[in-house]
């Protein structure tokens, strides 16, 4: 461990030349630190300017975030452009089973003949909307039980903490597997298979969610705030949710994940939404025409990596928001600790000292 | 002793409400599975009468007769005798018995797996949390992607690969079927020999999809635990590293993993059943597609039961471990 002269190389002690080549465009010397919250107590100083409040929630740049957004951003402007400006997907043609870039396709035809480059398009686009709208309902129920309960307290918290309990062990697919399949085709709609996927998806984070709104509730800033005499909704909205930001926004990425996920495999078992057309619809035609057995790499390859990108993209997101929860998490690899200004001997001697 | 009774008083309620969901679920979907059965064998040119509807109503564990009351009794009174009705597709076998036949296969393949990707997972991600920027560590955001990729297309991408490209496993099936002299199922060698080279796909799906998220889980608690006092105080006292790696910090920071192990599982199970699909390994995944795919009703109901149970058991046993390992979640009960 360092000596008491050396310099703490953890990055979120704000003596520490750690802001170098991070937010440079704020100079607030404890990036997005304060609201955290592993910090104990209120966030200290009085009333910064809304800008700089809002900047401290924002994840710092780190490369994770920036591949992240990059991905991310790409996939889904090609899911906003792409069923635009793409052929439609499902016009079909004589050329069946084309490679990529045989007869002018750019990733080749299904057994149809129909543009698998178009089909991409759509199907992204479809798993976005479903992913977002079952993310963002996910969200909204896990606050309810999660938060709402939680901060209410006593039977209510009790009852719902069980509640959520119960739902959590309860396996989800299959029970969307057997929801789905009693209703009859024609019904299943794109909004009812997202409430299913919402209703069965919610529990972990509200566990999440309740963990922390338990460890905000019992600061003492929120105590001063009800003696104060805040109304209920107000401490809820003021004083509690700004905290819980971060793990929000945390949960709602990995709901969304979830739900892209989740719709994958509903589709492939072909008891995908009525009509919608996914990345998990076309993996189940791929399937369905032996796809694999004609080695048509190109019909069932891109759909998968597509989803398994856009997962990535969201966890390395989700990785830079980690980080403002709980600052211990940051980077502390070798290119971070370049940036503290150590000389290289000063390096050398804090890897071999095993400094974390 | 409190700790005990309150976790399996809640495993009885968590079970309650699976069996409760499973008999309100057909009952309360607009579809009405009894019509959909009728409206099948119409199209096959059968005559229906109001006695086959009747029929095929008790079949279905007596949906539509009676009162909803009546109908729970009913349905609770079968389950205790062990009777989850009969399969239609493959009548007149008994539910029970297909998932006899099938609940070994899933168990062992993602139990094995499962505790495969756990320990090597939890070894990784010790390593990558203990040495911070290191090679391991750097490897994190890669090992991502294997999180977010759908089980069934790991499946497909391994079978492309291992079995079309070069062929060096089977394609489909737990164990070979075909073969002569003919393998039967059982405790014997040869048996276990297919099983295992039918199995290794299958189970480096799981392993490969799930255990990124056990190293990322273990790793961020590693990071965490290795800031607190207690490993300064060891480290100090000149204990050995590989005795504060282990002994205080690994032990500490194991610990959210295993208290998040409903959520890791219940990705695991969720992934198993679509990927049995895909290699038609003979368990209960890939009965359950056989059960929707030919609107089998019944074997439905059963595997979506066994499933949850054997879910609920999997939780218990690692929440009753939890309380052996960690003494304060007995002294918080």
């Amino acid at each position: 461990m360092p000596s008491t002269d050396q310099p703490d190389p953890r990055p979120s002690a704000p003596t520490t030349p750690t802001q170098e080549g991070r937010s440079t465009d704020q100079p607030d010397p404890r990036p997005s630190t304060s609201t955290t919250p592993t910090q104990e107590g209120p966030p200290t100083g009085a009333s910064p300017s809304p800008k700089r409040s809002i900047a401290r929630l924002l994840p710092t740049r780190s490369a994770k975030l920036i591949a992240g957004s990059a991905m991310f951003a790409l996939v889904a402007l090609w899911a906003i452009i792409g069923p635009f400006v793409v052929a439609d997907p499902h016009a079909i043609s004589t050329h069946m089973l084309s490679a990529p870039g045989q007869d002018g396709y750019l990733m080749g035809t299904n057994q149809a003949g129909q543009d698998l480059w178009a089909q991409l398009a759509y199907g992204t686009r479809g798993s976005l909307i479903i992913g977002l709208s079952v993310g963002l309902m996910a969200l909204v129920l896990s606050a309810f039980f999660g938060v709402l309960g939680t901060y209410i307290g006593g039977a209510i918290d009790e009852s719902f903490a069980l509640f959520t309990n119960v739902v959590l062990v309860i396996p989800g697919l299959p029970l969307t597997i057997v929801i789905a399949n009693y209703v009859p085709p024609d019904q299943r709609g794109l909004f009812l298979i997202s409430v299913v996927l919402a209703v069965t998806s919610w529990a972990a984070s509200a566990r999440v969610l309740r963990s922390v709104t338990l460890s905000v509730r019992g600061r003492d800033y929120v105590a001063a705030a009800r003696i104060a005499g805040e109304p209920t909704w107000r401490v809820l909205v003021v004083e509690i949710l700004p905290n819980l930001i971060p793990v929000l926004a945390s949960q709602l990425i990995f709901a969304v994940i979830f739900a892209i996920l989740g719709e994958a495999g509903l589709s492939f078992l072909g008891l995908g939404a009525n009509g919608s057309f996914t990345l998990g619809t076309m993996l189940y035609f791929a399937w369905q025409s032996l796809a694999l057995t004609q080695g048509a790499w190109w019909w069932f390859v891109p759909p998968g990596l597509v989803i398994a990108i856009l997962g990535m993209a969201l966890s390395l997101i989700n990785f830079s928001i980690d980080e403002i929860i709980n600052p211990k998490l940051r980077d502390s690899t070798r290119a971070a600790r370049r940036k503290w200004g150590l000389t290289p001997a000063q390096i050398r001697q804090l890897e071999q000292e095993n400094v974390r | 002793m409190r700790f005990y009774l309150q976790k399996i008083l809640f495993y009885l309620i968590a079970f309650w409400a699976a069996l409760t969901l499973n008999f309100l679920i057909p009952r309360m979907m607009p579809g009405d599975p009894v019509s959909i059965i009728v409206m099948k064998m119409a199209a096959a040119g059968q005559t229906i009468t109001p006695q086959t509807r009747h029929a095929i109503s008790v079949q279905l564990g007596g949906i539509g007769e009676g009162s909803l009351i009546s109908q729970y009794w009913q349905y609770l009174g079968s389950l205790i005798h062990g009777d989850l009705g009969v399969s239609i597709a493959n009548y007149p076998v008994k539910v029970t018995t297909i998932l006899q036949g099938a609940l070994p296969w899933t168990i062992t393949l993602v139990g094995l797996a499962t505790i495969i990707a756990f320990v090597l997972g939890i070894s990784l991600g010790i390593l990558a949390g203990w040495k911070r920027g290191s090679f391991l560590d750097n490897l994190i955001p890669v090992v991502t992607f294997f999180q977010a990729v759908p089980y069934f297309w790991l499946a497909l991408i391994l079978l492309l690969f291992f079995s079309r490209t070069w062929q060096i496993f089977p394609f489909a099936q737990g164990y070979d079927t075909v073969a002569w002299p003919i393998i039967v199922p059982g405790w014997n060698w040869p048996f276990i020999k297919s099983a295992v080279y039918h199995g290794a796909l299958p189970a480096a799906t799981i392993v490969l999809s799930s255990i990124a998220g056990w190293m990322l889980g273990m790793r961020n608690m590693m990071v965490s635990t290795l800031s607190e006092d207690y490993i300064l105080t060891a480290e100090a006292k000149g204990l050995t590293p590989r005795r504060v790696r282990i002994v205080y910090a690994a032990r500490n920071a194991v610990l959210p993993s295993l208290s998040g192990f409903a959520i890791s599982l219940g990705f695991v199970v969720a992934g198993s059943i679509v990927m049995e699909t895909v290699f038609s390994y003979p368990g209960i995944g890939f009965q359950l597609w056989k059960a929707v795919s030919n609107n089998d009703y019944p074997l439905m109901q059963g595997t979506f039961l066994v499933i949850s149970v054997a879910v609920l058991a999997a939780n218990l046993l690692v929440d009753l471990m939890l309380g052996l390992i960690d003494p304060r979640t007995r002294a918080r009960a």
